[in-house]
């Protein structure tokens, strides 16, 4: 049974689960940019805010929404990482992040995100779930529809 | 309950499970627990022998050919609209319509009947627990044609609320009772002989959609007098790419073709072209022949086996899992219908659909998670997802212990 267990873990790591009980930043902010998610594929849905402070950086980000663990969990710690972000830094990270997602490892990414790919790698066991990549990427998805002044965003 | 035989002394089901090879398969080092099967069912010997033996042995295009490959396949692809007929109890072969699934089927009728029969103005009645395989041609058939859709309530326990069916009909304005024998979702079925009497009495006809109830149960169109039963090859048993539309002959002559193509014509010129008689005429372009040739022998497969012997044995496993299931604290069996069989839906306390079947999975248990593909019905519980675990012929009291105990698992990473 503990082996049985130690499988489910390597995939619901305790990072996982806590930020999927226990999401981050789960709130919304005003006067910010704002942009849904949906996945039509299984009905999660996520809206995303960012608030821009001095030199366009990311000052607060923020997010509800209903889902799986995976998504929450991979919602919630995009709100942490992209805080002091710019733009560009974010569409960066944001494409680093679904390489992980999909193929479970970013080896050009550890130039520039080392450390907020480090924070991300729990997610990374999904790469072995394709139907399951699109629950961690779809608050990516609607972050970068937050900065590019669209209002919404699907997986499809 | 659970010290009772589980099974009939005529069910061997582990000679059963010897004919599908696929279940000697292992997934992630462990045997593959298969609990998916309402979605699509695996496929026994017989069924995959069949088909590889028209593609060696005896293959050529059909109902054109003059020679004697061509003779040889037509009679074997034909051979499954005998099948078909009989399996259902058809009063004719020529009743039977050979379509690639369920989904076709349905779409057939709401275009040839729907727009060929129907006339704007009448409704077409649904309910609240289709697929939206049984949902999205009607909303097309009402946007085209100007034909209203109804939907019939679905009672807290799961099951088609009659009365509201008698009030949809109270009007006489619906044309065609368009319902579910068998819910996918919930394991209910739904009372078809009393639909079609209610529905006749009103001056509509009758669809069951029996993508499920047929894998489950004996189906005799005659003793129902429905109007219109489809069902899909892959969930008994058989291939993709074939299912059947059974429809009675007075109808099926008085409706429009589907599509146009080579086979379905008697005669073509620029001007004008002839239909060819029923079913062909619903047929058109080269059929799915090795899928009917897989489709016969999984009916042969299922009739061997015999539903009598099939539905004992599934209604063991289904009140054993309901037992196991509800013992599980957190676990909601979501309906709780009279008349149910081994399809069960449920949710568990604070914890996703889809983690739940990643988590399943992980422990080599295959469920479904999700909408599926029924999310109104999704919508009157409440919900976005249920998980579902579905039984059939192959399936073992040991794989639900299985089940329960992985489930179980599951609960305490989110409790
Ligand atoms: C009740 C019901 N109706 C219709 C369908 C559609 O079957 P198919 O996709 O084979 O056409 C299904 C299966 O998914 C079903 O369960």
């Amino acid at each position: 049974m503990s082996e049985a267990f130690e499988e489910l873990r390597d995939l619901y790591q305790e990072v996982i689960l806590d930020h999927g009980r226990h999401p981050r930043n789960f709130r919304r902010l005003d006067g910010a940019l704002h942009a849904k998610g949906e996945n039509p594929m299984c009905g999660d849905k996520v809206e995303v805010w960012l608030k821009l402070g001095a030199g366009e950086r990311i000052e607060d980000a923020a997010f509800q929404g209903r889902g799986c663990a995976i998504s929450i969990a991979s919602a919630s710690l995009m709100t942490e990482v992209l805080r002091g972000k710019t733009r560009d830094q974010a569409r960066s990270l944001a494409d680093a992040f679904r390489t992980l997602a999909r193929t479970g490892a970013c080896p050009v990414c550890d130039a520039v995100h080392e450390e907020d790919i480090e924070r991300l790698q729990p997610l990374a066991g999904v790469a072995e779930y394709p139907s399951r990549v699109k629950c961690a990427t779809l608050a990516w998805h609607a972050m970068e529809a937050a900065l590019k002044g669209e209002g919404s965003a699907t997986t499809e | 309950m659970n010290d009772a035989p589980p099974v009939t002394a005529a069910f061997d089901v582990q000679a059963i499970r010897a004919q599908f090879p696929i279940l000697t398969e292992t997934v992630r080092g462990r045997p593959l627990v298969f609990l998916d099967s309402a979605a699509s069912a695996q496929k026994p010997r017989a069924v995959i022998e069949a088909m590889v033996h028209a593609m060696e042995r005896q293959y050529a295009n059909v109902h054109r050919g003059l020679h004697w490959m061509s003779e040889r396949t037509t009679e074997a692809y034909e051979a499954c609209r005998d099948a078909a007929a009989r399996f259902l109890n058809a009063g004719s072969r020529d009743e039977i319509v050979l379509t690639r699934n369920s989904t076709e089927g349905i779409n057939l009728v709401a275009h040839s009947y729907g727009r060929g029969v129907m006339r704007a103005g009448q409704a077409v009645l649904i309910s609240e627990m289709e697929h939206h395989s049984n949902i999205v041609p009607w909303q097309m058939l009402r946007d085209a044609h100007g034909v209203e859709l109804r939907v019939a309530r679905v009672t807290e326990a799961g099951e088609l609320d009659m009365d509201s069916v008698a009030a949809h009909l109270a009007d006489g304005k619906v044309g065609l009772v368009a319902i579910t024998h068998m819910s996918n979702v919930l394991g209910s079925y739904t009372p078809a002989e009393r639909i079609v009497r209610l529905a006749h009495e009103a001056g509509a006809r009758v669809l069951l959609d029996g993508s499920q109830a047929a894998v489950h149960r004996k189906v005799d169109v005659q003793a129902l007098d429905a109007d219109f039963y489809v069902f899909t090859g892959h969930k008994l048993y058989g291939p993709t790419g074939i299912g059947v539309l059974y429809g009675k002959a007075e109808l099926l002559d008085r409706m429009p073709p589907f599509l146009g193509g080579g086979d379905m014509i008697s005669t073509v010129s620029f001007e004008r072209s002839e239909w060819a008689r029923v079913p062909h005429k619903f047929e058109a372009g080269t059929p799915p022949i090795l899928e009917g040739i897989g489709l016969k022998a999984a009916i042969e497969w299922v009739e061997r086996i015999g539903f009598p012997a099939m539905e004992a044995h599934e209604r063991a496993l289904t009140d054993h899992a309901l037992a196991r299931l509800s013992a599980i604290e957190g676990v909601t069996v979501i309906g709780r219908a009279q008349d149910r069989g081994g399809v069960i839906s449920f949710t568990l306390d604070r914890a996703h659909a889809h983690d739940v079947a990643t988590l399943l999975d992980r422990q080599g248990i295959a469920v479904r998670a999700g909408h599926h593909c029924a999310e109104p019905l999704m919508r009157r519980f409440g919900l976005d997802s249920t998980a579902r675990a579905s039984f059939a012929a192959y399936t073992t009291r040991t794989e639900i212990d299985a089940l329960a105990e992985a489930l179980t698992r599951v609960r305490t990473f989110f409790a």
